[in-house]
């Protein structure tokens, strides 16, 4: 008698797609799509020890002072006027300050740069916007002066990308962008906050 | 009518999921402090992930709030901590990275959160020698 070939049976594997599943919906749970985003900015070097006041031998020219009290109003003052200020107009008031298109003298003041493959260029390379806080300023208050003063660099650094090189300045490639931040650096200090006004 | 071959559904299946994997993170801490990150125009996205540390800042999620009040409070990552804490977790989270000199610190903070804390934490950030910071926030047009 021939002994019948026993065949063994195969998985059900219908099951698999339902395992699956449920490991995708799992991990769709647990993690977190969302790109962490934000303002990136750079903290100044820590002092050395016997570093003096470098603010006392600046121009006063030179400085934009950018004051946010702890109701989150804005103080602003350079040479010209000095005052309340909204924060939709802060944006505009740096970029007039940075540039100084028409030389004035009592903005900050030009020097002559030279920049690789911008050439000779007058620039206010000095200049310096003074942000100041205090202790009980609500952070997105702060957070908000940040935001319009890079705004305002950028649209800068856009208008002279877009009239040196045809391009808007993320098209740029990497020695343009270090030509036309070299022409417009950011120079933004953070003094230490003030306890004026308001309570802690 | 022949029945549709189902055979490959888990493959695919599993593709997709390998490619949510990739993509995502997984959430390394659980949070103990509550806070909306403020909106802005001008953000960046965080390129390397592996050089970045975060500090969460803001009041106690609701149910810590009856033991630890509602007053701010700075998370390194499963715990509170004071300001001056910060310099070991920068330094410990430094120790632990490739590209030590690309090391980012993500400061999630609420909108309401008074700057004295933010500026205890950047002081410290400056002694430390972590100075490339990132305020994380959401955008907005």
């Amino acid at each position: 008698m021939a002994k019948k070939k026993k065949k063994v049976p195969g998985l059900n594997g219908s099951s698999m797609a339902d395992i699956s599943f449920t490991l995708l919906i799992f991990f769709l749970i647990t993690t977190s799509m969302d790109t962490d985003m934000g303002l990136a900015r750079r903290l100044p070097r820590p002092p050395e020890p016997d570093q003096e006041d470098v603010m006392t031998d600046i121009k006063s020219r030179n400085i934009l002072y950018v004051r946010i009290n702890a109701a989150g109003e804005l103080w602003v003052k350079d040479e010209i006027s000095s005052g309340q200020a909204q924060l939709g107009d802060l944006r505009e008031r740096v970029k007039e300050f940075v540039k100084n298109e028409n030389d004035l003298s009592k903005l900050p003041e030009k020097h002559v740069k030279e920049i690789d493959l911008l050439g000779r260029c007058y620039v206010t390379d000095k200049h310096i916007i003074s942000v100041q806080t205090d202790r009980g300023t609500p952070y997105n208050a702060y957070f908000q002066v940040q935001n319009e003063l890079v705004a305002a660099y950028n649209e800068l650094r856009n208008e002279l990308a877009k009239q040196k090189f045809g391009r808007e300045f993320q098209y740029l490639k990497d020695d343009e962008k270090a030509a036309v931040r070299a022409y417009y650096p950011q120079q933004i200090s953070e003094a230490e906050p003030k306890k004026y006004g308001g309570q802690q | 009518m022949p029945e549709m071959n189902t055979s490959s559904l888990p493959d695919l299946i599993f593709s997709i999921l390998f490619f949510f994997m990739m993509v995502t993170t997984m959430r390394e801490v659980t949070l103990k402090v509550k806070f909306t990150v403020p909106a802005g125009t001008e953000l960046e996205k965080l390129e390397k992930k592996s050089a970045v540390s975060f500090i969460y800042v803001g009041p106690p999620t609701d149910n810590l709030r009856a033991q630890m009040g509602s007053g701010t409070r700075i998370q390194l990552n499963d715990r509170y901590a004071e300001p001056r804490e910060v310099m070991d977790f920068v330094a410990a989270e430094r120790k632990g990275m490739k590209n030590q000199a690309e090391q980012v610190i993500s400061i999630k903070a609420d909108q309401k959160t008074q700057m004295g804390y933010i500026t205890d934490i950047k002081e410290v950030l400056r002694k430390s020698w972590a100075l490339r910071i990132n305020y994380s926030a959401t955008r907005r047009n």
